[in-house]
């Protein structure tokens, strides 16, 4: 770590003024931005308000048009990441960005790797990355190719990685997105240990009461202008939706009251029985009826995430059967479960989401599409008339369609992939993280949404380590822990107390039989 | 990753080079434009650019889609030798002419089947999978013409190579018939946003409920088919077949007629036209080379050198360089936000 040698009453970070323009968007339009040492300092604005792009434009990911930006009173213009680095500014960008192919350690150490007589030292790779990880209660085998591991773990990879580097400034763009409570506990530990050591932190997130939980001050965007800086402590909660949304939240959705009995007399959509898939999640039984919200929780690393993408055909079992509107039903693969009328939002966007470089329209209509066959095609018109449609109903701020999804802000890019399968007019619609990286706003937004859907007959699986949002609108809760389903909680008895419970009612059997050992 | 920039500009690289070379020649040749009727077919040199043309052109047609899906098909050439020593070899015997049509095509399918299967099913890398084709294929052709150069007289079959259409010589009608039947199936129906949607994120189109294992199949069927087109337009033209050099090293002139199209390696978005134009700019350069006199060997340095500047013209670092309207940069500039040195590794 160096030590500072500006003057004491210089900011550890000033922008000043600073401006991008993309192709049609003024992603940011002379936006100040202060960071002072010892510092928890909130990013906050809707999506695609341009906090990503305050970031990227900071670290010089991309040149700036206008602005400057003084580290320690110091102007710097970092034109890439490696510089930004240099400057012990440590950065987690909002999509996972470290090389799925190389091992965790290589990953953790890449362009910095301990090097003994000019080779790369690998043993103590191995080691000084098994001490990187320690805090975080990852004991994860560091050899092993990152890829293997769910995006969970990846974040808190990145996140140890970006720690390690930073001795002046982090920066976290959505860090929390897929933790569960507890890794988010763990992280915000780490946070405070480094703000007690002076360092600067950046944190952008969309969960509200992770802000008031760590942050010291607050700087809030729109539509890529400052809205105003002020202390955490003294705005309260409305205020800053308010200053984030330029208007009131109207009241929070309330969970859909169909009297429990009128569901069950349902006969279920679909039911699965035994159905399981060695290595992944033991059998388990499941059904779902039309118009009900079934949520899965437990920890990470739980099943939750296989168990949705067994339903939807994504993995394929290889026990059991499953039955739809009582008939025997093939799930050899998303093919068969679209035809099926199911759809399915994944966890990891990037990879298994968005296909980046179609517009979005294309993105919207492809499920649709896909499922009429390639022999009919949707009209453009119609396709034009779709995307037209959800791109105002979900609020998906572009400049047009005709974008390449992949310039989309990350919120934005899960809104339209949301916006595929309800094109569909899904009759189950899986949804693994929905809420991520999505703000307040839309967030109710989509509950409602959803809600309206529900209430029509749409049955909806959803898997989310927001206890609370599983609280307020599934009415049925299956618990997972070690890839096995071990309760099933129901109607009067949802509340997030049970299902903490029913999570932790057991001590974890620590050898799981997955890649990830958690303590 | 380079984004299309929507607009007639993308392709002004491709058309420009075309009437650059094209202009060169005329200047080292100033009978080049020259056009005349004979015998009821036109002759000139333009005319010799396309008819020399369209078997490569035809290759890139074929190859484009199996590029888009982020493949590549390097057994087109030994594709064509197979289709040739078949359509030769069954000439001979007298067989008539649609059986040997039939059986040349059914060729061609075949291997794009086996390809197919390869790259889909057993996911076998697309370069490895064709590679073994490649390989292979020769000593198939060998193997069908019994290691001769097999010749026939059939004028029938002939016609294909050197015969015309309403004055148009054939090899250039049955290319622009293969291009617009091509087009039509991938643009008027769905296929083509299939096609660029599993070379974007093969992952993330399966999830959609796209059928990723048909539209790999059908694209290296498909350029298996064009493939065995080709081999009949050159055996029908020389009315013999050479299973050692028929089609040699075309699947690189293929592959480097849809990059310079401007189709990237990376999969996505593909324009089967600019494919074609160039294969046509690559075979202006042959033909100028040959008319200027110079040695042949000059022609690969040549050739070298104008498509590094098509390229280069593409390429997102240099259009940084060029004067473009305020405020618009080229997006295809951002640096995706990697970890350090990543070494060439793609994230
Ligand atoms: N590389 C790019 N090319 C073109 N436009 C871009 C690019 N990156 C971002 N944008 C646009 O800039 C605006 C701001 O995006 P940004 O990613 O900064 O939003 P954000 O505040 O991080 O949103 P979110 O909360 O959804 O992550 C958006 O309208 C987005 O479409
Ligand atoms: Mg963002």
């Amino acid at each position: 770590m160096t030590a500072s040698t500006a003057p004491p009453s210089a900011p550890l970070l000033a922008i000043r003024g600073l401006s991008k323009a993309f192709l049609g968007v003024q992603a940011l339009d002379g936006v100040d931005f202060t960071l002072r040492h010892g510092e928890i300092h909130a990013l906050l604005g809707e999506n695609g308000a341009g906090k990503s792009t305050l970031i990227k434009t900071l670290t010089g990911v991309y040149q700036r048009d206008n602005g400057t930006v003084a580290l320690e009173g110091r102007e710097i213009a970092p034109r890439g990441v490696e510089e930004a680095q240099r400057l012990h500014i440590g950065t987690v960008y909002q999509e996972v960005n470290l090389l799925p192919n190389l091992s965790v350690a290589e990953n953790l150490f890449l362009g910095r790797q301990p090097m003994r007589w000019g080779l790369v030292d690998r043993g103590a790779m191995r080691r000084r990355a098994r001490a990187v990880l320690q805090p975080y209660g990852l004991s994860v085998d560091v050899t092993a190719p990152l890829g293997r591991f769910s995006v969970a773990t990846q974040q808190i990879i990145a996140i140890a990685r970006a720690v390690d580097m930073s001795a002046k400034v982090l920066i976290l763009d959505e860090p929390t997105a897929s933790l569960d409570a507890q890794e988010v506990a763990v992280l915000f530990k780490v946070m405070r240990t480094l703000r007690s050591r002076g360092i600067g932190i950046v944190f952008v997130t969309h969960f509200l009461d992770q802000v008031y939980e760590v942050c010291d001050s607050i700087t809030v965007l729109r539509n890529g202008r400052l809205v105003g800086e002020r202390r955490t402590a003294d705005l309260p909660r409305l205020d800053l939706v308010a200053m984030m949304l330029g208007r009131e939240l109207e009241a929070a959705a309330h969970r859909i009251d169909l009297g429990p009995a009128e569901v069950d007399s349902r006969p279920p959509l679909a039911s699965f029985k035994g159905f399981g898939k060695a290595r992944s999640v033991e059998p388990f039984d499941l059904d779902i009826r039309p118009g009900e919200v079934v949520a899965l929780a437990g920890l990470l690393g739980s099943g939750r995430t296989e168990t949705v993408r067994l339903v939807f055909g994504m993995d394929r079992a290889d026990r059991g059967e499953a039955t739809v509107d009582g008939r025997a039903v093939r799930l050899k693969g998303p093919r068969d479960a679209v035809r099926l009328g199911f759809g399915f939002c994944p966890e990891d966007r990037k990879k298994e989401g968005i296909v980046g470089e179609l517009s979005v329209r294309e993105n919207i209509i492809l499920a649709l599409q896909a499922r009429q066959g390639w022999l009919k095609p949707i009209p453009r018109r119609r396709q034009e008339e779709i995307a037209d449609r959800f791109i105002r109903l979900l609020d998906i701020r572009t400049p047009d369609a005709e974008r390449p999804i992949q310039l989309l802000s990350g919120g934005n890019q899960q809104k339209a992939l949301l916006a595929r399968w309800l094109a569909t007019e899904p009759r189950l619609l899986i949804l693994d993280e929905p809420t991520r990286g999505i703000d307040v706003g839309a967030h109710a937004e989509i509950i409602r949404l959803i809600e309206r859907l529900c209430a029509d007959g749409m049955a909806l699986l959803v898997v989310s380590s927001e206890l609370e949002e599983i609280v307020a609108y599934s009415r049925r809760v299956v618990v997972l822990r070690d890839r096995r389903h071990v309760a099933e909680l129901r109607g009067g008895e949802v509340s997030v107390e049970r299902i903490v419970a029913a999570i932790a009612s057991e001590t974890p059997n620590v050898a799981g039989s997955g890649a990830e050992v958690r303590q | 990753m380079t984004l299309s920039a929507p607009g007639p500009a993308r392709n002004l690289p491709q058309y420009g080079a075309l009437i650059a070379v094209l202009l060169a020649n005329w200047l080292l040749f100033p009978d080049f434009f020259a056009i005349r009727l004979q015998d009821g077919r036109l002759f000139g040199s333009l005319i010799d650019v396309l008819n020399r043309g369209a078997p490569v052109a035809l290759l890139a047609v074929g190859m484009t889609m199996v590029i888009a899906t982020r493949g590549v098909d390097l057994s087109v050439g030994a594709v064509m030798a197979i289709s040739g020593a078949i359509a030769a070899t069954m000439t001979g015997a007298g067989w008539s002419l649609p059986a040997v049509l039939a059986a040349s095509l059914a060729a061609g399918l075949l291997c794009g089947l086996w390809n197919g299967v390869l790259v889909a099913v057993l996911r076998i890398q697309p370069i490895i999978a064709t590679l073994i084709l490649m390989v292979a294929g020769r000593g198939i052709a060998q193997l069908v013409t019994e290691g001769q150069i097999v010749t026939f007289t059939s004028p029938a079959l002939a016609f294909i190579g050197s015969g015309s259409f309403l004055t148009v010589p054939m090899p250039v009608v049955l290319t622009i018939v293969v291009l617009a039947v091509t087009a039509l199936l991938v643009r008027a129906t769905a296929l083509g946003l299939m096609i660029e949607a599993v070379g974007v994120n093969r992952l993330s189109s399966a999830g959609a409920g796209v059928n990723t294992p048909v539209v790999l199949v059908a694209v290296y069927v498909w350029c298996g088919l064009c493939a065995a087109v080709a081999g009949l337009i050159v055996t029908a033209d020389i009315r013999g077949a050479d299973a050692n050099n028929a089609g040699l090293w075309l699947e690189l002139d293929a592959i480097l007629a849809v990059v310079v199209g401007g189709t990237s390696l990376l999969g996505g978005r593909f324009g089967l036209v600019l494919s074609v134009v160039g294969a046509l700019i690559i075979q202006a350069m042959n033909t100028g080379i040959l008319l200027s006199g110079f040695k042949p060997e000059f022609n690969l340095i040549v050739k070298a050198g104008v498509l590094l500047v098509v390229l280069l013209l593409q390429s997102p670092t240099l259009t940084l360089f060029l004067p473009r309207p305020k405020g618009a940069r080229p997006i295809g500039t951002v640096k995706p936000p990697v970890a350090p040195t990543s070494g060439g590794a793609k994230p």
